[in-house]
């Protein structure tokens, strides 16, 4: 019993170690704009640019369900301008940053441990390392850049999207005028509703190229090992997600 | 000069290297040659700090490796070129910037590091192959690209992992020559990790076979040809 709670205490103090270096590493990255400054753009175009499809489509059926749901809640309690409200509220603080983060958990997560799970173990890291570049300036930095400077980009469009997409069922397929509806909107909307998705979503960003980064780079074995590495940013990525929701809403609410 | 002393290294409950010790004299090819798993390769990621030791010491000019600071680590590596077993070119960038990247990150003029690149492929025999990516590329040109990216930096050592593994005959002897051309007018140490005879035969100035993570024989091709141990005639003849 003493023996495997004394190989438990050394494989955490191995993790934290560990975790601590690459910590310490990353931070360090950061002064080394020349190494990680010219990939940034083209990671804003792969991470941020190319989920935009995903969040929007993601964004239409929130905004078609939500719309639906409230008039279904409010039905001969509330008045039905409220939907305007609901949609726009719940949208814009939790469901527009929390799903987009989920989708892109997926795909920016995914994608960024599958490929420096590959360049690990075809021995592309190890190269770099030969040829004397800072694989966390070079690889991790302008990845985790891109990413929280893109989530709140596409977050916002999401958003933009979920409103004009609950906009056009409310009015479509519920007894609702647009003037009603942005009544509701304009009633409850207060700054902090934008602004509080967006550093939720920024975070989100952060923490996904972050743990998407870990993974991949700590990638062991071949392809069997790549797909561990993904399966585990993803998981890692939502789980993060949860948590940071949580935190924000506790210390900005 | 390179120096392995006493080093051990384990992977799990696997020991690789049991108390290796070698040295790699300057100016000559050393191969290290040996069967699969013997820690030809961990040996040779010692020399530039990509594993470190779990016992021994491991010196390079003088310099313990392990206990480098980050920027002489650097600097270490600025002066060892390392070919990988399956040339680890990087797939997103082309040719040319595979030879270009460790030159840019010295922070030369870009006229400087466009005409290195040209001189590099140049000496591998792919001055006209800059605009490719690795996808396009054969295995023997691949290896020939990692060679170039190698010799790109002027380095004083070059390593080589299984650089003839998975080519054709030919090709192999290509990549051969193409060793012995580079140290000749290079002037470098080269250090060959190998389990190709033929390739050993032709690059060799000392061969050293690995064997239970230990050298078990070293000496100059011919010494290594005429001698008698058992285990190093096994592996030669290529004998089950």
């Amino acid at each position: 019993m003493t023996d495997r709670l004394n190989r438990i205490g050394v494989a955490q103090l191995g993790f934290i170690r560990r975790t601590g270096r690459w910590a310490a590493d990353a931070w360090r990255a950061l002064g080394l704009p020349r190494i990680w400054a010219p990939q940034v753009i083209p990671q804003m175009r792969r991470l941020g640019v190319d989920s935009i499809p995903i969040a929007l489509f993601l964004a239409v059926f929130t905004g078609i369900v939500l719309a639906l749901l409230a008039s279904y809640i409010f039905t001969g309690a509330v008045p039905l301008y409220f939907v305007g409200a609901l949609v726009a509220k719940t949208i814009m603080m939790e469901l527009g940053p929390v799903l987009t983060g989920m989708a892109l958990a997926g795909r920016v997560g995914a994608n960024i441990a599958a490929e420096l799970g590959t360049m690990k173990v075809t021995e592309q890291v190890d190269a770099l390392e030969t040829l004397a570049v800072d694989v966390h300036a070079y690889l991790v930095v302008p990845r985790t850049i891109a990413a929280t400077v893109m989530f709140p980009v596409v977050t916002a469009m999401a958003i933009a999207v979920g409103v004009v997409s609950g906009w056009i069922t409310a009015t479509n397929l519920l007894d609702l005028s647009t003037q009603e509806f942005f009544k509701g909107v304009r009633q409850f909307y207060q700054f902090k509703d934008a602004w509080f998705g967006l550093v939720k979503s920024a975070s989100f960003g952060c923490a996904i190229a972050i743990m998407g980064s870990l993974t991949g780079l700590r990638t062991q074995g071949g392809a069997e090992g790549v797909g561990r590495s993904t399966t585990r940013a993803v998981v890692l990525g939502c789980e993060a997600i949860l948590v940071l929701d949580a935190f924000w809403a506790l210390v900005l609410l | 000069m390179i120096r392995f002393t006493d080093v051990s290294k384990s992977f799990g409950a696997k020991r690789v290297l049991d108390h290796f010790s070698l040295e790699i004299p300057t100016g000559q090819t050393t191969v290290l040659l040996g069967y699969s798993g013997t820690g030809k390769s961990v040996a040779l990621k010692h020399i530039v700090g990509l594993l470190e030791p779990d016992e021994g010491i491991v010196e390079v000019d003088g310099q313990i490796v392990p206990e480098l600071s980050r920027d002489d680590l650097v600097r270490l590596r600025s002066s060892i070129g390392y070919v990988f077993q399956f040339a680890a070119l990087f797939d997103s960038l082309s040719v040319f910037d595979n030879v270009a990247l460790g030159l840019r990150q010295q922070r030369r003029s870009e006229a400087d590091v466009a005409a290195r690149v040209a001189a590099s492929l140049e000496r591998v025999g792919l001055a006209d192959q800059g605009d490719r990516f690795p996808s396009e590329l054969s295995g023997g040109m691949r290896k020939r690209v990692g060679i170039a990216r190698a010799i790109a930096l002027e380095p004083r050592y070059i390593l080589y992992d299984e650089p003839t593994t998975g080519l054709d005959p030919v090709t192999s002897a290509v990549i051969d020559e193409l060793m012995v051309r580079t140290k000749r007018d290079l002037g470098v140490t080269g250090v060959v990790v190998t389990h190709d005879m033929r390739s050993a035969f032709a690059v060799a100035d000392r061969i050293a076979m690995l064997y239970q993570g230990r050298v078990h024989a070293v000496g100059t091709v011919d010494e290594i040809r005429r001698t008698d141990d058992p285990v190093v005639r096994q592996f030669i003849e290529g004998r089950p």
